[in-house]
């Protein structure tokens, strides 16, 4: 029978739920890291043992950890107390240095700070880890102040890849409320050349030659809060999902707006339909209907929790526009949270199950595509980011 | 010997346990005993000082003998009383630090 693995990251730690196929019962280990803020954590598709997590602090930094037994241990990569033969201390993996070579790091522009002065890029920490679809030695990290970095030697040592940021649209990239982050990065089966990202507050960005070159691709996207509400650049992307038998449809939950695009991000058009409330964090796409979506609106960019204090998803069967709430299980009243960008995913078993984390400590689950939702684990520290592994 | 006393979430993540104990060759700075630090724990880089400019982070502080060394310049000669062991050099995490996200 199939298992199921769900990574938890929280201000306070990782947690990691187990539970059969059945997804009734679940085990919660934990916290690892305890005591840090774990922004995510994810397993690599090619060796679903092979775990990343980004373990970082205000006081401390960051720190990058591997697990290659499914998170029963952990590891600094390279952080050991051996020395190379040149008497070099080990402990590269958390060192995220900005690109400023001649040849490669041509950009390093500024970026614009929220009181619209122009600041240099600042290391702080990473929001989001993408292990590579076949090789679990390669891992993308999303970083604020915003760039990409990948390691290929499984977090041991990370280089960016700096034609993100020279592409020269830097100095009008501005930090959204929780810092100027790179947050999404999605990864194309079939063309392995093209990643998406998303930054807030730049946008979405694709390359289509592995990272060498990249574009915006937030033609349609409306923003209020720029001056030019159709900017090329300077849009509060929250989230991008993909279904990866589709990679050219992909779904976007701004700031403001529920979003859609058919042709790879190069024109974006507008399906929040009759949602309460187009702000929210997250959105995701079903397991195996590409056309259902699910979100979770948030009241506003000022009062984030669900609308009446109300915790309800909504789910889309159309691809958009057309919404229904789900709410059983879920609380209908005097709910207060939120459910933060990272906190969505879903797995792969035949009736799809999805789950999300709430900023009050809930994991919830729903074994039948949303249906009906239970709460598998509900005092845990705010929840920053969930992640499913079906396991066979 | 210098004796080296690290915030608790350090500990944990260079799995030692109580002080750490250390010899310096030379003079004993700052900038020195944290070198040797990071010589011996190299998870700790990054996590005290900043990986490239070596600047102590924000909301960590240095103490000695009772006395904030946190902005004193980074290759000032330590207390004797460091030096010899007799008292420790202490890093302290501030009490502060923020959720920004």
């Amino acid at each position: 029978m199939s298992k199921l693995r769900v990574l938890v990251g929280t201000r306070k730690g990782a947690f990691i739920l187990t539970s059969d196929g059945r997804r009734e019962n679940w085990d919660v280990s934990g916290p690892h890291f305890a005591g840090w803020e774990v922004y995510h954590l994810k397993g690599s598709p090619a060796d679903p043992n092979r775990i990343y997590a980004s373990q970082s602090s205000s006081w401390s930094g960051q720190v990058i950890q591997r697990s290659s037994d499914g998170g029963k241990t952990w590891e600094a990569p390279g952080g050991g107390v051996t020395t190379s033969p040149e008497g070099f201390p080990r402990g590269e993996s958390n060192r995220f240095v900005y690109d400023t070579s001649a040849e490669t790091g041509k950009p390093l522009t500024t970026h614009q700070f929220y009181d619209g002065t122009q600041q240099p890029w600042v290391f702080k920490r990473v929001w989001h880890l993408e292990p590579s679809l076949n090789d679990p030695e390669t891992v993308y990290a999303g970083v604020e102040d915003a760039a990409l970095f990948r390691s290929t030697d499984g977090a041991h040592s990370w280089h960016e890849l700096a034609g993100l940021r020279g592409h020269g649209t830097g100095p009008k990239w501005q930090p959204g409320a929780g810092g100027m982050c790179l947050h999404t990065i999605v990864l194309d089966e079939k063309n392995p050349g093209r990643i998406y990202i998303a930054i807030s507050a730049a946008g979405a960005f694709r390359t289509d030659d592995g990272g060498k070159t990249w574009r915006p691709i937030n033609r349609g996207l409306k923003s209020q809060y720029i001056p030019d509400p159709d900017a090329e650049v300077g849009h509060c992307v929250h989230r991008i999902a993909m279904h990866r038998s589709r990679p050219d449809v992909l779904f976007m939950q701004k700031h403001w707006d529920v979003m859609r695009s058919d042709n790879g991000g190069d024109l974006w058009h507008e399906v929040s339909g009759n949602l309460p409330t187009d702000f929210g964090f997250v959105i995701d796409v079903h397991a195996h209907e590409p056309e259902t979506i699910y979100v979770i609106p948030i009241k506003s960019d000022s009062e984030h929790f669900p609308p009446e204090g109300k915790l309800r998803v909504y789910r889309s069967r159309t691809g958009g526009n057309e919404w229904e709430p789900l709410t059983k299980g879920l609380p209908q009243r005097d709910c207060y949270v939120n459910v933060l960008r990272d906190a969505m995913a879903v797995d792969s078993l035949d009736k799809c199950g999805v789950y999300f984390g709430t900023t009050g400590g809930q994991v919830y689950a729903s074994a039948d595509a949303g249906d009906s939702w239970v709460p598998i684990v509900r005092d845990l520290p705010p929840v920053l980011s969930v992640e499913v592994q079906t396991l066979t | 010997m210098i004796r080296v006393i690290i915030p608790a979430h350090l500990r944990t993540l260079a799995h030692v346990e109580g002080e750490v104990k250390l010899e310096i060759e030379g003079q004993a700075t700052q900038r020195s005993v944290l070198d040797a630090l990071e010589a011996r724990y190299p998870v700790l880089r990054g996590t005290i000082r900043d990986q490239v400019t070596k600047e102590r982070r924000p909301f960590l502080r240095f103490f000695a003998c009772a006395e904030d060394w946190s902005l004193e310049p980074p290759d000032a000669p330590l207390p004797d009383a460091v030096t010899t062991g007799a008292e420790p050099f202490l890093i302290i995490g501030a009490i502060a630090g923020g959720q920004d996200r």
